[in-house]
């Protein structure tokens, strides 16, 4: 099991963003969470990057267990997170986003110079844009790609990292069906690599077409975890709304 | 970039062209040296802004900078010692990069407009230039600063070679380290920039600090031409500078920067202001004609980007 959850919790305050969440994950599988907003899908996801620290329970990744509000640990235990806004700088190309931040240099003789490697950064980064199968011009400015070529930059950037496990929140939130169907792919394209996706989504479709499992939050507990063998589109939806009448009664 | 930088080459040649037919001079071999020598002091400027502007900043100080700084130098230099070269270049170089790290931290620290810090330190470092001479300039200057701003080597005035030479190490600066990178990174998405672990608080004081540092270079070779450190000098040098970095194609909304551009830039400026002389135009429509060509740089600016993230 890559990673196991056990009895999470998280309070704001009196808010119970967080309430006895258990949920284990194996690589190459695509987790799919739903729920309302407000449900603590975000908050789960800031919790496994160390972006927050839990209130109480458990993260293990690989039967070591993951400090708790600590991103930079997050990281290198092999996490990353593409956030909904991408955080791409638009007027640099995509070469430049891959690497910002980790950017290679010319080594002379073993010893590292000021000088960017511009030509093997280009190469990785087609590497990198390749094993998503997208097609990708690396030299044009993130800025002149599509909403879906994007989130390819994105993912190509957290791969740099060699991640094992891989959230996305909402990433097809704001695009067009033609691009959601890249994004797809593209998560088909990481769970072939073995490498584990958590997918947070409200678009239930986009959900049962990649992910192996389905998480159903509300009100911070996870009240639904299913094989998507084991439901339907239309049961999970009856779920859903089942579950926001009890809300509006609360 | 490169199509743009071909576009105002030819704007640059279509100016000169214009002028050596008004004007017999203008084509001489001193007056193109004349273009060369006044060019480097507005080059240097003009490379800073490109950094600056580049990462998302703005410093309207320089001018100032380099009446300060020039008026610093020298006043603590002892009376023409041999010595006292590099003692005044020393202090004037470390006040230009002391003040502009001043602007940087306050910049990047206080998280205060780049706009008004600058502004403060244009008054701030022109009064001090101001009271430090008695508003008076400094004539006579040692005889081996003097050979920096009056000396050729090999034909070639030394400021020229030493705009050319920064021009060079700017160059690579901007596209080919790590520096370059991340302030134009940081002009792009200053959230994601240090989502990416960049150091945003260090590149502003770096960058505001450059900047004043290219202005104390820039004001070395303008003293030591002239001979004398004006308290006055290197006034309203700054929006020259920024029209020159911006016709060479930097984004006044930071992200997109170029050395080469804003050098050719710094020769456009360079050449309509000796070329205008030469016709006869007074100092006081030149003003204005170098307002309106900032003004239009940066109108055109503002198409090219709109086109460019339209494809
Ligand atoms: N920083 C915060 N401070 C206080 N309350 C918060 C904070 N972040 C989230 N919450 C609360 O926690 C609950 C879960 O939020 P969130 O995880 O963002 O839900 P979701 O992502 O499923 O929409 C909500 O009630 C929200 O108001
Ligand atoms: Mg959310």
């Amino acid at each position: 099991m890559l990673l196991k959850i056990e009895h999470l919790h998280k309070n704001y305050g009196s808010v119970h963003a967080l309430d006895d969440v258990s949920l284990s994950l194996e690589s190459g599988t695509v987790l799919g969470i739903v729920g309302d907003n407000g449900a603590g899908k975000s908050t789960l996801m800031k919790c496994i990057t160390g972006s927050e620290t839990a209130s109480g329970g458990s993260i293990v990744l690989d039967n070591s267990p993951l400090p708790k509000g600590n991103p930079y640990a997050s990281r290198e235990a092999g996490i990353e997170m593409i956030y909904q806004n991408l955080g791409l700088c638009l007027q640099q190309d995509v070469v430049e986003n891959i690497f910002l931040g980790r950017e290679k240099r010319i080594k002379v003789m073993g010893l590292e110079t000021p000088l960017l490697d511009l030509k093997g950064m280009e190469r990785e980064a087609q590497t990198l844009i390749g094993r998503l199968n997208a097609e990708i011009n690396v030299r044009k400015k993130a800025g002149a790609l599509s909403g879906g070529q994007q989130q390819a930059v994105a993912i190509a950037r957290a791969l740099l990292f060699q991640p094992r496990l891989l959230i996305m929140d909402e990433p097809t939130a704001a695009l067009g069906v033609r691009e959601v169907a890249i994004v797809l792919d593209l998560i088909r394209a990481l769970k072939k690599q073995g490498i584990a996706v958590i997918l947070v989504s409200h678009r239930l479709g986009d959900i049962f077409e990649v992910a192996d499992r389905i998480v159903l939050m509300r009100h911070g507990r996870l009240i639904e975890d299913k094989l998507i063998t084991e439901t339907s589109l239309s049961e999970l939806t009856q779920k859903i709304l089942c579950a926001g009448t009890l809300g509006d009664e609360n | 970039m490169r199509v743009y930088q071909g576009l105002i080459l030819v704007i640059l040649l279509l100016l000169c062209a214009f002028f050596a037919i008004t004007s017999d001079v203008f084509l001489t071999w001193a007056n193109v040296l004349n273009i060369f020598t006044a060019t480097s002091t507005i080059g240097l400027l003009a490379i800073g802004a490109a950094f600056v502007i580049g990462a998302g900043g703005l410093d309207l100080s320089v001018g100032s900078l380099m009446a300060f700084s020039a008026i610093t130098g020298v006043m603590v230099a002892p009376e023409s010692s041999t010595t006292s070269v590099p003692l005044i270049l020393f202090v004037c170089l470390a006040t230009g990069l002391f003040a502009g790290a001043i602007n940087g931290s306050l910049i990047g620290g206080m998280k205060l407009p780049a706009f008004i810090v600058t502004l403060g330190m244009l008054s701030i470092a022109r009064g001090l230039a101001l009271i430090f001479s008695n508003g008076r300039p400094v004539y006579g200057l040692p005889e081996g600063l003097v050979f920096l701003g009056q000396g050729r080597i090999g034909g070639v005035p030394i400021p020229v070679m030493v705009f050319l030479a920064t021009g060079f190490v700017a160059h690579i600066l901007l596209g080919r380290t790590r520096f370059g990178r991340h302030s134009l990174a940081i002009g792009d998405n200053e959230q994601a920039s240090c989502n990416a672990g960049i150091q945003i608080f260090r590149y502003k004081v770096t960058l505001y600090a450059l900047s004043g540092l290219l202005a104390a270079m820039a004001v070395i070779l303008s003293m030591s031409r002239v001979n004398a450190a004006d308290p006055s000098s290197g006034m309203m040098y700054e929006l020259t500078a920024i029209t020159a970095a911006i016709i060479g194609g930097t984004s006044l909304s930071g992200g997109r920067a170029s050395v080469a551009g804003a050098m050719i830039g710094a020769l456009i400026m360079g050449v309509l202001q000796n070329g205008m002389t030469l016709m006869n135009v007074p100092a006081y429509y030149q003003q204005v004609a170098v307002g309106i060509v900032l003004i239009a740089a940066v109108t055109f600016g503002k198409c090219r980007g709109v086109h460019a993230s339209k494809n």
